[in-house]
């Protein structure tokens, strides 16, 4: 039972990660209908930048918003100069669906090389915010440790913001009928192209997130977030792609599940179990297991 | 002051000239019905007044300044609101959020205010509906929530893309005689563009027919609907 608890509670935290890195998934695809694969690069960018922040002040919380603000320019700069150029290029045709994934595709590739000529290809080690050593609860000590709550609470409060951004705000309001409707927004006054690359922003600041959150735990090196792409993209198809919450929700299914497969089947099948999950919801349930039912067109 | 003023204009679509050389004149205040067949150009012209689609050649004016080839949002923001075909609305989003994309971008928040009463005013329904989505409205609520937010944005031109498309008989009096009235209250200039050309000579000050892209006749909208060449080739009865 005890065991049980303890791979729930390491699969909420490794969760969190994917549905934060879902989250910036899932807001791009809602503004721009684009699967951004350079996420993971973004992401990587923003967190040396923060790896230079504590390397030279040796103050995690001080790297912390500085990678998002980094990530969120990150993003804006990448829907303003390729994306939303390349949209009004190549907008018709086969070549319109996949231009911008094979774009994103390069973009990360690039971003890597570009990492990797500025700080090498070595595996750095971020140092602590907090310890990593479990709870101890009278003699017996959790895997689960204060990096790990730190890692679902700041998780939960991103989500929050997130949520309450798009529900409560003229914003959000904005980014939700540009996500929908854009030519019904424009012709409502709503600067469209501005929302989007909001969006944009906020998805790199989602990364980063995930991307500092993360590192602490695991190491630094150009090519160190593209599993979490992975889990992301996999997390948000479960979430029905569309859905903030089902990103989350996403995330969480398939990090609890994956902390059972390592725990009590083979820590070799975390990857493989994955992709068995993605392809398993893309054939039961393509919309998602918590998307909506109505099948929108791109 | 000058109202609008199409010179000349011609605008493809696709690999079609859909409107070919087209110009025509409203007085502010007027209300014109644009007339034409299916695939006449009808469309494709308030496209291009509103920014959707790039003029080729020719000048469209409002007020004495060029409108074409300008951003959309930039043109509902100087007023000229173009409410589009298929009940313009956002179906995920709820009867009120639609009604409040209007407002977002507008500075005056109190008139905001007074515009969403006023909406709710001339069309009850969508008070009884504010917190619903607006795919559970009928297609008459539908376009009357599309026109409602178009009148949030305090527009001075009111471009209305086939209104009537899809609705019983009852539904199209209702609409029509809600754009008759608003029309009056506001001081509105409004282009609509129907294919029920009857009732829309109706409410019409001046009807403009057209045929594949071109001009075939501006007039009084009365002279037209009692013109019984017209009538045969254009408005079907």
């Amino acid at each position: 039972m005890e065991r049980f608890l303890n791979t729930i509670l390491i699969g909420i935290s490794g969760g969190s990660i994917y549905g934060l890195m879902a989250l910036a998934l899932v807001l791009v695809w809602r503004s721009t209908r684009v699967v951004n694969f350079a996420q993971a690069g973004q992401a990587i960018l923003s967190t040396y930048i923060g790896y230079v922040v504590i390397s030279h002040t040796n103050n995690y919380w001080l790297a912390f918003p500085i990678a998002i603000l980094f990530g969120a320019l990150i993003g804006a700069l990448v829907d303003v100069l390729l994306i939303r150029i390349m949209l009004r290029r190549a907008h018709q045709g086969p070549v319109a669906a996949i231009a911008p994934v094979i774009a994103t595709l390069g973009l990360l590739g690039l971003i890597r090389a570009v990492v990797g000529l500025i700080w090498g290809g070595d595996l750095r080690q971020f140092k602590l915010p907090v310890t990593n050593h479990g709870f101890t609860f009278g003699h017996t000590t959790i895997p689960f440790a204060p990096i790990n709550l730190l890692i679902v609470v700041t998780t939960f409060l991103v989500m929050l913001v997130f949520a309450l951004i798009f529900q409560r705000t003229n914003l959000g309001l904005s980014l939700r009928a540009s996500a929908y409707q854009p030519e019904i927004a424009r012709l409502s006054g709503i600067r469209v192209d501005l929302t989007r690359t909001i969006g944009w922003a906020f998805a790199g600041a989602a990364g980063a997130i995930a991307g500092i959150l993360v590192t602490p735990t695991n190491y630094l090196a150009p090519n160190s977030l593209d599993l979490l792409l992975v889990s992301g993209f996999v997390a948000a198809v479960i979430g029905g792609l569309e859905s903030l919450v089902g990103a989350a929700i996403g995330g969480l299914i398939l990090g609890i599940g994956l902390a059972f497969v390592l725990e009590y089947v083979s820590s070799s099948l975390a990857f493989p179990a994955a992709f068995l999950v993605l392809i398993a919801v893309l054939l039961v349930k393509p919309a998602g297991l918590i998307g909506s039912k109505r099948v929108r067109n791109a | 002051m000058s109202g609008l003023e199409i010179t000349n204009l011609e605008v493809n679509h696709g690999a079609i000239r859909a409107v070919r050389n087209l110009s025509f004149s409203i007085n502010p205040g007027e209300l014109a019905a644009v007339i034409g067949a299916n695939g006449a150009g009808k469309t494709t012209l308030l496209r291009a007044l509103s920014g959707l689609k790039h003029v080729h050649s020719g000048d469209a004016k409002w007020q004495g300044i060029s409108i074409i080839n300008k951003k959309p949002e930039n043109l509902v923001r100087s007023g000229i609101v173009h409410v589009s075909d298929g009940k313009a609305v956002i179906p995920e989003l709820s009867v009120k959020e639609n009604l409040a994309l209007s407002g977002i971008w507008r500075k005056d928040k109190k008139d905001v205010a007074k515009a969403t009463a006023e909406v709710l005013d001339l069309f009850p329904i969508l008070a009884a509906r504010l917190a619903q989505s607006a795919d559970s409205l009928s297609g008459g609520e539908r376009q009357m929530l599309a026109i409602g937010r178009a009148l949030i944005a305090r527009p001075s031109l009111l471009l209305l893309d086939e209104p009537s498309l899809g609705l019983a008989p009852l539904i199209i009096e209702q609409i029509f005689s809600a754009i008759n009235s608003l029309r009056h209250t506001y001081e509105l200039t409004v282009l609509l563009v129907e294919q029920n050309a009857t009732s829309a000579l109706q409410i019409a000050d001046i009807g403009i027919i057209i045929n594949l892209g071109e001009l075939v006749t501006v007039g009084p909208s009365h002279i037209l609907l009692n013109d019984p060449a017209l009538r045969a080739a254009y408005l079907g009865y």
